[in-house]
């Protein structure tokens, strides 16, 4: 089975501290990561190569020279091979223009049965170039995959989170699955792997490479544009609740409902 | 638009650098580089102080003519025949946004055999209710809705389409959006209409929460955001308001619906973790007090938790005394955590636990000390015995 997993290099937002000061974003020292739903999805079609013999694992990943470190990350888990759509035209891209982009280069592979994805990627949450590489691609995807049931050469069921429990739906290959974190845990490196990965190659293609013109990716092909970015304001200086403990309870619930913060149904 | 280096201007003096919240500038040999992550995002453009950073107009490819597009459409969601939350929110907001354009708020309702439904769209303010009836449409389906959607867009041409960020919504958005060549802003928090040129102005929160992005999506058409549950304002329901029925065509043929739902499984078990939680109730140090043991402590931080649908959390204090795993620590060496409601408990706010919880919506603090820093933060702060106090939250939730 040939299986493609799409990965991002992102900065570790949980270490992303804020300059109490300035109420800027501090981020020197903030390490780059491979984003944590796409080591599951890494780790899930890792699985499956195990239970099909003769099966493959490429990752496929958009973004700036430095993303090779994570590229040759997920080579030290065991990925077979690894490819970088990178080039200054691919730059500003939003997830429109992204998922071009990376269904060109899925298609400068050639045939696949199976790819995976992360279902969002911690710098930005969209949760939107998974599918969107699907619909690129004309294949089915299928989003907040929590757990593989079958699987053979053919077609797949897998358990789909809901917010209040979870559907099983089936669909053939091939086919995009997006991971959530419950899916799986992610393996480690080997020193094995790692000292595979060191004698392989990393394939670094721009548009010329998987054929697109420079006008249908980046900046120029996206839709959507920032507009603005702001840190949040500080809060304003909060209420200090009085009375009886059973009447600063009763005002307290009270606040929350009037300013929405406990509805728990979606 | 395009976020351009003057190679006159420059000096590579490196303030743009610092500034970037993106990490896409270097300098080279003296001159700026703008390098692929730019957003365009134009913070560079006010730091620098030699006026050597503009955003230079770019021809866009793909833009359409923006004029045919015209009312904001709600996707009215419904589950098992009941609407989310969201889906009535959203037609609050959107009688908000058609009343600022000038235009109006339409629904539309995908389902088999679900027009009793459509009244009730009325009453919460919708002018017209495109509907689709089809049994392939009683439950979401990737491929059903998408089709039935995008071909109602592309018909009836809205100018604005909504959607719940539900695990439905960020399912169907991305789908419809690359089928109708437009751009999608996910989970939206705040939505306004540009008084000048009557834009949509979606502001959604990013880097977990640390940085905020107003995103406009100026020559493609539909706009469509996907808009966080519980923020939007529920309308109030007008008994017996009624509007226009429209129903759409609806056809499958063989290979339309790749993807099948053979089962649904419901479950009352939350699997939410701290970053994902929408509800984070925490302990603290104070669970140690007045005789009481942190176990007791913990066990009613939980009960108030599980009363709001949420999970339990812990200052660092907590964590290294060993009364709880380290798995629920919230704070800077923890988790960074962005809840819809935070609850500190005998928790003093240490400044690394504030820089792990302080960007949540709405922060409830219960401490005894009237001047713990948790205060700072708070929204809403109660100064007493979390003994007493928590009993008589669960007590006035009534739940």
């Amino acid at each position: 089975m040939k299986i493609i997993v799409l990965a991002k290099q992102v900065p570790d937002t949980n270490e992303v501290k804020i300059d109490p000061v300035k109420g800027t974003l501090i981020r020197e020292g903030v390490p780059s990561i491979l984003n944590p739903d796409d080591a599951n999805a890494l780790e899930a079609a890792l699985d499956i190569r195990g239970r099909f013999p003769g099966s493959s694992v490429t990752v496929v990943s958009m973004g700036p020279p430095q993303a090779l470190d994570m590229l040759r990350r997920c080579l030290n888990m065991g990925a077979d091979d690894a490819v970088l759509l990178s080039s200054r035209a691919f730059g500003g891209a939003d997830t429109c223009a992204t998922s071009t982009t990376i269904a060109a280069g899925i298609r400068k592979l050639g045939d696949y049965d199976l790819i995976f994805a992360g279902r969002q990627a911690i710098d930005g949450d969209t949760a939107q170039v998974g599918p969107q590489t699907a619909r690129r691609l004309g294949i089915p995807s299928i989003t907040y995959v929590q757990k593989i049931r079958e699987i053979d050469e053919k077609s797949v069921i897998v358990e789909r989170q809901m917010e209040d429990g979870f559907e099983v739906i089936e669909a053939k290959l091939p086919c995009l699955l997006t991971a959530v974190k419950e899916l799986n845990t992610p393996r480690y490196m080997t020193i094995r792997n790692i000292k595979e990965a060191g004698k392989k190659q990393i394939a670094v293609w721009d548009e010329g490479e998987v054929c697109i013109s420079a006008e249908s990716c980046g900046l120029r092909a996206s839709p959507t544009q920032v507009f603005r970015s702001f840190t949040p304001p500080p809060k304003g200086k909060g209420e200090m609740l009085d009375g009886t403990v059973n009447e600063m309870a009763a005002l307290l619930v009270d606040r929350l409902t009037k300013v929405h913060a406990i509805e728990k149904e979606v | 638009m395009a976020i351009k280096v003057r190679n006159d201007k420059c000096v590579g003096c490196s303030k743009c650098v610092k500034e970037c919240p993106f990490d896409a500038i270097t300098v080279i040999g003296k001159l700026a580089i703008i390098g692929p992550k730019c957003t365009n995002c134009s913070k560079c453009i006010d730091a620098c102080p030699f006026d050597a950073i503009e955003n230079v107009e770019e021809e866009k490819t793909g833009a359409v003519d923006i004029s045919l597009y015209h009312n904001v459409w709600v996707f009215a969601e419904q589950r098992e025949g009941r609407f989310v939350n969201v889906s009535i929110e959203l037609l609050g907001e959107g009688r908000k946004l058609a009343d600022e354009i000038g235009c109006e708020v339409c629904a539309i309702l995908c389902g088999d055999g679900m027009e009793g439904l459509v009244d009730e769209l009325f009453e919460y303010g919708a002018d017209k209710v495109y509907y689709a009836d089809a049994p392939e449409l009683r439950s979401y389906n990737t491929d059903a809705y998408t089709k039935v959607i995008y071909e109602a867009i592309m018909r009836h041409k809205p100018e604005v389409v909504l959607l719940g960020a539900t695990h439905v919504g960020r399912d169907l958005g991305p789908c419809l959006a690359v089928q109708c060549g437009t751009g999608l802003t996910a989970d939206c928090t705040k939505l306004d209409i540009d008084p000048e040129d009557k834009k949509l102005m979606q502001t959604r929160p990013a880097f977990g929460g640390n940085l905020m992005a107003t995103i406009l999506c100026p020559d493609h058409r539909p706009q469509m955001s996907t808009v966080r549950p519980g923020v939007m304002q529920k309308p109030e329901r007008q008994e017996g308001r009624r509007g226009e029925r429209i129903d759409l065509e609806v056809s499958f043929k063989d290979g339309d619906i790749r993807t099948h739902v053979l089962e649904v499984v419901k479950s009352l078990q939350e699997r939410v973790s701290l970053t994902d939680a929408k509800v984070i109730v925490s302990g603290g140090h104070g669970l140690s007090s007045g005789g009481k043991t942190p176990e007791e402590g913990f066990a009613l931080v939980k009960q108030l938790a599980d009363c709001l649908g949420g999970v339990v959390g812990s200052s660092r204090a907590a964590v290294d005394a060993g009364w709880i795993d380290r798995s629920h620590q919230v704070g800077q060496t923890g988790t960074t955590v962005k809840p819809h409601l935070y609850i500190a408990c005998g928790i003093s706010g240490a400044i690394q636990h504030l820089a792990g919880m302080q960007t949540s919506d709405f922060i409830v603090a219960i401490n005894k000390d009237k001047d713990a820093p948790i205060f700072e933060v708070a929204d809403y702060g109660i100064v007493g015995d979390l003994y007493k106090v928590i009993p008589a939250i669960i007590g006035a939730l009534g739940r």
